[in-house]
């Protein structure tokens, strides 16, 4: 039995909500940051699904550039948090309000 | 990025068509490899080369503009577009960079750093930025968005003794991914639906079939624009904007506020008007209803800020307002308006960012709208020179701000959306208070203060030492600003030893560039006018 592509596609989609609720729910910055690599794992799911029911080898080689973008993020993100928690540990997105107006 | 499987062949790269890309890229590159093999030495070298290869990529920008002509073609198999408006926008986004090189280079020596990092990371987010505006593939435009984003959020974190850069980069960098995230959405469901992610292919696609179902096809353009609206910072995506452009270094907000807005809009280009232009009915109510809230919010938001960061902020999302209503009416008038506005928005921008990176001192910590006032009697220069650029922003007569607002305000006319004009004009004049606002104070009389303070002793120490306490020291310095008390003297004498500084010499040069092209271009407008017409006159 082969499963439709359709049920793929609400996968990807299911999981993309969780990632970005996550993001906007969750205060912590680690956490939060987790949620938006979710996000781009579901668009990678649904890219290869489209890649599948289109019979065509281009989305799945999309896949490969959202990776190497999602390793790039996260050194970058990683360093920025790190940066922060070096003289803030313990703390979350909530105690980061020195600029507001 | 459609391959056939079976069919993989390599694809001729044309190396001159992308060959501002390259430089923009290739030198920080270059820059970095010197940097390790040098140890002393200020920060000027990199200055130096970095304005030289603005330069290039800005003469590359030129010989690819005069060599297009009026027959646009792709490169890379497909995935790049080389045309007149990617060569217009290559050549802003080669000046920004040059002119960013300069800011940078006073606040390296203003904050004691030599090293290469920030125009290097300039450099290669301006590469990304030309190459969104050369895309020609939906993937394109997503990789130079990151490339332009990543960079950028290294750049904002780049104070690493002030909290508050940090704090900017972070939410910079969760609100970006997330963007960057629901705009790859949306390339994902535009592929699903035409089957290809390239532009010129996706055109031709919905231009010859009629998608019957298209929830998937409307999903991912809604995603899409969701995705360049935080870019753009069109509310009611602009909410990281006044915090972002307030605690990065006034350079970097200078280029951000510049570049990636710029770069949004040839994305939001690029996809609506060029991939999704038959689709034309289903975007415009969306770009319409982004249009007015940047105006009203941006120009509303403005008058009550005190500080003159997020001021600016928020007048540059109500010019984000202004762009996307020449995007709304999606004629050849408004893509002429929009390029136009881009380009004087720029200059315009980076000029008033490089005078609060001036007044801002060490730290970018006085920026209250009363560190402001009296400028002119300190630096005339200085003052006449914000002067002019405010009075730009505003919409002020002889200047390139006033053709830019009048060209995108015909433009909705032409098309027809007359509230949307109105709109755009009222809000224009709420944001010239704002403007006059700050002009009267420079030539205000300074607060009472003592004039000369004991030099070097900078009174809020803990923000440059970046102890554990300094949140609550920092916090307590920018609420001293705002509050009328006995204690503004303290804050006046702090600001004071800072304000007398000398104005650096980089700064000087953006200033005069950024106000000279004001005044020039506006007064005589027919030169960036007629570039404007040519760079969008083909789609």
């Amino acid at each position: 039995m082969t499963i439709p592509g359709s049920w793929y596609l609400t996968l990807a989609a299911v999981l993309f909500g969780i990632g970005g609720l996550g993001l906007l729910v969750r205060r912590n910055v680690l956490v939060m940051f987790m949620c938006v690599e979710l996000m781009l794992n579901a668009v990678n799911l649904t890219f290869v699904t489209y890649a599948r029911m289109l019979h065509d080898v281009g989305g799945q080689a999309l896949v490969f550039f959202v990776l190497v973008v999602a390793a790039a993020e996260v050194v970058v993100g990683l360093g920025v948090i790190v940066g922060l928690f070096r003289r803030r540990p313990d703390a979350t997105a909530d105690d980061f309000h020195i600029l507001k107006g | 990025m459609a391959v056939i499987a079976g069919a993989l062949a390599i694809p001729h790269i044309s190396y001159i068509s992308i060959l501002p890309e390259l430089i923009a890229m290739g030198a920080p590159m270059v820059m970095l490899l010197w940097s390790a093999t040098t140890r002393s030495g200020g920060p000027g070298r990199w200055t130096a080369f970095t304005v030289v290869a603005s330069v290039a990529a800005f003469l590359a920008s030129v010989e690819i503009w005069v060599k297009v002509g009026t027959h646009p073609y792709t490169a890379v198999a497909g995935a790049i577009l080389v045309d007149r408006f990617s060569a217009f926008l290559s050549g802003i986004f080669a000046v920004a960079m040059g002119l960013f090189a300069l800011l940078a280079h006073d606040w390296a020596v203003r904050e004691d750093e030599s090293g290469p990092e920030l125009p290097a990371l300039g450099m290669l987010s301006a590469s990304g930025a030309m190459l969104m505006a050369a895309a020609g593939d939906l993937v394109v435009v997503f990789l130079g968005l990151e490339i332009m984003s990543i960079a950028l959020y290294v750049m904002a974190a780049m104070n690493r003794r002030r909290l508050a850069s940090g704090e900017a980069a972070l939410k910079y960098f969760v609100l970006g991914a997330f963007s960057s995230a629901i705009f790859l959405y949306g390339i994902a469901l535009t592929y699903g639906a035409t089957g290809t992610t390239n532009i010129a292919r996706i055109a031709s696609y919905l231009a010859s079939n009629v998608v019957v179902s298209n929830g998937v096809l409307l999903a991912g353009m809604a995603m899409l624009i969701v995705g360049l609206g935080f870019k753009v910072a069109a509310v009611p995506f602009h909410t990281w904007s006044p915090d972002v452009y307030q605690g990065s270094p006034s350079p970097v907000t200078a280029f951000m506020s510049a570049v990636a807005k710029a770069a949004g809009f040839a994305a939001l280009v690029r996809v609506l008007m060029e991939a999704m232009g038959t689709l034309r009915l289903d975007w415009q109510p969306a770009i319409y209803v982004l249009a007015v809230l940047s105006l009203v919010v941006g120009g509303i938001l403005t008058v009550v800020q005190r500080d003159v960061k997020r001021m600016l902020a928020y007048s540059s999302i109500s010019h984000a307002g202004f762009v996307l209503a020449a995007l709304q009416s999606a004629s050849a008038a408004g893509r002429s308006a929009l390029a136009y506005y881009v380009a004087a928005y720029t200059l315009m921008i980076i000029g008033s960012f490089a005078v609060a990176g001036h007044v801002g001192g060490p730290g970018d910590r006085s920026q209250d709208l009363s560190s402001y006032r009296g400028l002119s009697s300190r630096h005339p220069a200085v003052g006449f020179a914000f002067t002019i650029l405010l009075l730009g922003q505003a919409g002020a007569p002889f200047t390139t701000g006033f053709l830019a607002k009048f060209y995108v305000v015909s433009a909705a006319v032409g098309n027809g959306s007359y509230t949307l004009a109105v709109v755009a004009m009222l809000s224009a004049v709420v944001t010239a208070f704002f403007y006059l606002r700050i002009v009267l104070g420079l030539y205000g009389s300074e607060e009472p203060s003592t004039p000369e303070g004991p030099p070097g002793v900078l009174e809020p120490q803990p923000a440059l030492v970046g102890s554990v306490g300094e949140p609550q020291a920092s916090h307590g310095a920018e609420e001293r600003g705002s509050v009328v008390v006995p204690e503004v003297l303290v804050a006046a004498s702090a600001t004071q030893v800072i304000e007398v500084s000398e104005v650096g010499a980089g700064t000087s040069v953006v200033l005069a560039l950024c106000a000279a092209a004001t005044v020039v271009l506006g007064v005589w407008p027919s030169p960036l006018l007629d570039l404007a017409k040519a760079a969008t006159i083909i789609f």
